[in-house]
């Protein structure tokens, strides 16, 4: 059921979302609300591996694709401008707290401090 | 040539005045547009005076013997001297002219060298299977990327064989481990150095890097997205128990990115692969399809630059498991590794025809 093919944990229909006005505050309230959350370009390839990593581990991230969304430009130049601009989707939050784009995710996971963060925010048991 | 024939200056000028004469004859050399031959090539005649072929000597001076031999012994000595002078700022002359022909000629055929350098690297590419190469030429760019960095990988490599001697006798000789730990860093460095020259590469020509056709045959056959697999750094000596655990966490950790990876990468596959495909093939025209492709390619660059980080990390987190003597003696299993995988390609290379059955 959950990550196959394209069925990723869950995708939120982000038009019944509340509609924050500024793009930043929107991101930021849509990144608290699940353990997990990748902002994404549905034709990323990179965001795929994101995804994979995640699914891999047993974790559900909850993913917005950010070139399906009518405010999703202005989402992804918030995000672009939180992280400097070398550093595009996929980006990733865990419990709320932004980790970052791919190579922070990477790095994380190989210095072991992901599992910890992803146990902290529910995402994974055991 | 613009060197005028020896002048017997003695005939211009006042002879009787010796040191005015020299000052003269420096300005002389000058005046040659020799600025080389200065003043001080008339010390150095001094100590040419056995080097110098009497020969010409003699001939320098057998005019001279037309002037009054009546006049001063030290005149006639003067008159020889400046001869000799001459003689040996024309032979100065001669000498720089040759000097500046070679080195213009090895500029040309250095020139030339470099030009068959890259047609060569361009027919290595070729050779490499890439198709396209044929009908679509390489920019001079790319060219230029890919050989100054098959320069720099085989510096990279020589440096790399000498680290791994270094390491060897270090452990060999059972070095202090602040010594030890210098020789780690400098190994872990080199490998870091290694994953910015193929950053840079990659810019130039992504799938130069991928195809590994700057790698040996046999380490190209356990090539992972243009390098060694990040698991590959974890075969490993005795650990402790706790070392166990965390290199344990470390494998799975690795596993899981790198399949991460690949997925990735063979989404780009289905993706480049559909968009060329794509669009009615009844018609003529797949410039569209071809143009979208070339964009989603370049994702290829990051996935490249994704899988050195993932090394590089891989690395730097055995560092801070293990033990000095056990990084170093990490790094001497993988260099060495490495080394035989060169050595296995090279005799492969040159092994004997297999005979043909009857």
């Amino acid at each position: 059921m959950y990550c196959e093919g394209d069925s990723w944990g869950c995708y939120l229909p982000m038009s019944l979302r509340s509609m924050g006005s500024d793009p930043m505050e929107r991101v930021v309230k849509l990144a608290s609300e699940s353990a997990v959350v990748i902002f994404s370009v549905s034709s990323c390839c990179m965001c795929h591996a994101a995804k994979r990593l995640f699914c891999g581990m047993g974790v559900n991230p909850t993913v917005y694709e950010l070139d399906q969304d009518p405010r999703g430009k202005e989402m992804e130049m918030a995000l672009t401008t939180l992280l400097g601009n070398s550093q595009t989707v996929p980006i990733v939050f865990i419990g709320g707290k932004l980790i970052g784009a791919m190579d922070r995710v990477m790095a994380s996971h190989i210095n072991g401090s992901l599992v910890p963060l992803l146990k902290e925010a529910g995402a994974l048991w055991l | 040539m613009n060197s005028p024939t020896p002048q017997f200056v003695p005939s211009r000028l006042s002879i009787y005045e010796p040191i005015h004469q020299i000052g003269i004859w420096g300005e002389n050399f000058k005046r040659n547009g020799n600025p080389n031959t200065s003043t001080s090539l008339i010390v150095e005649v001094d100590n040419k005076l056995e080097n110098e072929s009497e020969t010409t000597s003699h001939e320098m001076l057998a005019p001279t013997n037309n002037y009054e031999q009546e006049a001063s012994k030290p005149i006639d000595k003067i008159q020889r001297r400046l001869a000799q002078n001459r003689e040996a700022a024309r032979k100065s002359r001669l000498r720089k002219k040759a000097y500046v022909q070679q080195l213009e000629n090895s500029r040309l055929k250095l020139i030339q060298l470099e030009q068959e350098l890259q047609r060569v690297t361009q027919q290595g590419l070729y050779m490499g299977g890439v198709l396209e190469g044929s009908h679509i030429g390489f920019s001079g760019t790319v060219n230029s990327g890919i050989a100054a960095f098959e320069m720099e990988y085989g510096r990279w490599v020589d440096v790399q064989h000498r680290q791994i001697c270094e390491l060897r006798t270090a452990l060999n000789a059972h070095i202090s481990d602040i010594e030890l730990r210098i020789l780690v860093k400098s190994g872990m460095g080199h490998y870091f150095e290694l994953f910015r020259m193929k950053s840079t590469v990659a810019k130039a020509d992504v799938f130069y890097v991928i195809s590994g056709v700057w790698k040996t045959s046999a380490e190209r056959f356990f090539s992972w997205i243009g390098g060694f697999r990040p698991s590959e750094l974890l075969k490993l000596d005795p650990l402790t128990e706790q070392q166990i655990l965390e290199v344990c966490n470390l494998k799975q950790s690795c596993q899981q990115a790198e399949d991460a990876l690949s997925q990735g990468m063979e989404k780009l596959q289905e993706t480049v692969s559909s968009t060329v495909a794509g669009g009615p093939v009844a018609e003529d025209s797949y410039i569209p399809q071809v143009a979208t492709a070339m964009e989603k390619l370049e994702a290829l660059v990051s996935f490249v630059n994704q899988a050195d980080h993932l090394r590089q990390e891989t690395l730097q987190q055995m560092s801070r498991i293990l033990t000095t003597r056990q990084a170093a003696r990490g790094l001497l299993a993988l260099g060495e590794y490495f080394h035989r995988l060169r050595a296995l390609s090279t005799l492969w290379a040159t092994r004997p025809p297999e005979p043909s059955l009857p």
